[in-house]
């Protein structure tokens, strides 16, 4: 029976570190969403003009809740598109 | 009792500079002739919509921020949405984070213009002091 320690690599093997996920909200101290900077809030849309979920920014649920109210604010006024391709 | 609040509205890009004040102050005065102060107000000019309203793709922006009783909201909106100047329009009311965030953005948009107006100042002065410059140094020659 060969040992454990007897299988080698030419190269190390990369063991993936999962990064933990902070909500950049809390973490920045930031309480109010401004529907009115449409620049900041493309950071939380997909290409499409989506809304991200929450699974993939790692915001809190607290403001999760408000940004997507300011996105449709913003939305409402012309700021960001309803529907389109290539928004970045 | 008064709230703080917010209004964001768009007019057509058909306007004249001219036309689209005065458009301004008659939102201006339905505020203030219903009790309503008005602690701040931002013009962004004419911007590029994200998407076509009303079959117009640019239009001009109008911040207003004021303190009001909340029965006087209903009265402004209906003034915009009869007036046919505006394609666009939405009120807020500001909670207290929000009335913090709108102090701050204030200051920063005050000292921004400070700065360029210091700035210009300054430019004017090197090109005053160049000028000297220059007038000496053709007296020199």
């Amino acid at each position: 029976m060969p040992e454990q320690s007897e299988i080698r690599y030419l190269t190390p093997p990369t063991v993936e570190i999962k990064k933990k996920k902070y909500c950049r909200f809390k973490k920045n101290g930031i309480k109010y969403i401004d529907y009115k900077d449409p620049e900041f809030l493309k950071k939380f849309l997909n290409e499409q003009g989506k809304i991200l979920p929450r699974r993939i920014t790692g915001t809190s649920l607290k403001f999760q809740r408000k940004l997507s109210v300011a996105i449709k604010r913003a939305r409402h006024l012309a700021l960001l598109p309803y529907v389109t391709d290539l928004l970045k | 009792m008064q709230n703080n609040y917010e209004a964001v509205f768009i007019m057509t890009p058909v306007l004249s500079d001219q036309q689209m004040k005065e458009a301004v102050d008659k939102f201006k005065t339905v505020l203030s002739n219903g009790g309503a102060e008005i602690v701040h107000e931002e013009n962004w000019g004419l911007k590029k919509l994200a998407y076509p309203v009303n079959h117009k793709s640019t239009g001009f922006y109008q911040l207003l921020q004021f303190k009001s009783a909340p029965e006087l909201i209903k009265k402004f909106e209906t003034e915009l949405k009869r007036d046919e100047r505006i394609i666009r329009w939405l009120t807020v009311s500001l909670d207290k984070h929000a009335l913090e965030y709108a102090s701050k953005r204030i200051q920063r948009l005050s000292g921004q213009k400070a700065q360029q107006e210091a700035a210009q100042t300054e430019a004017k002065a090197e090109t005053k002091e160049q000028v000297a410059v220059e007038q000496e140094n053709n007296k020199e020659e």
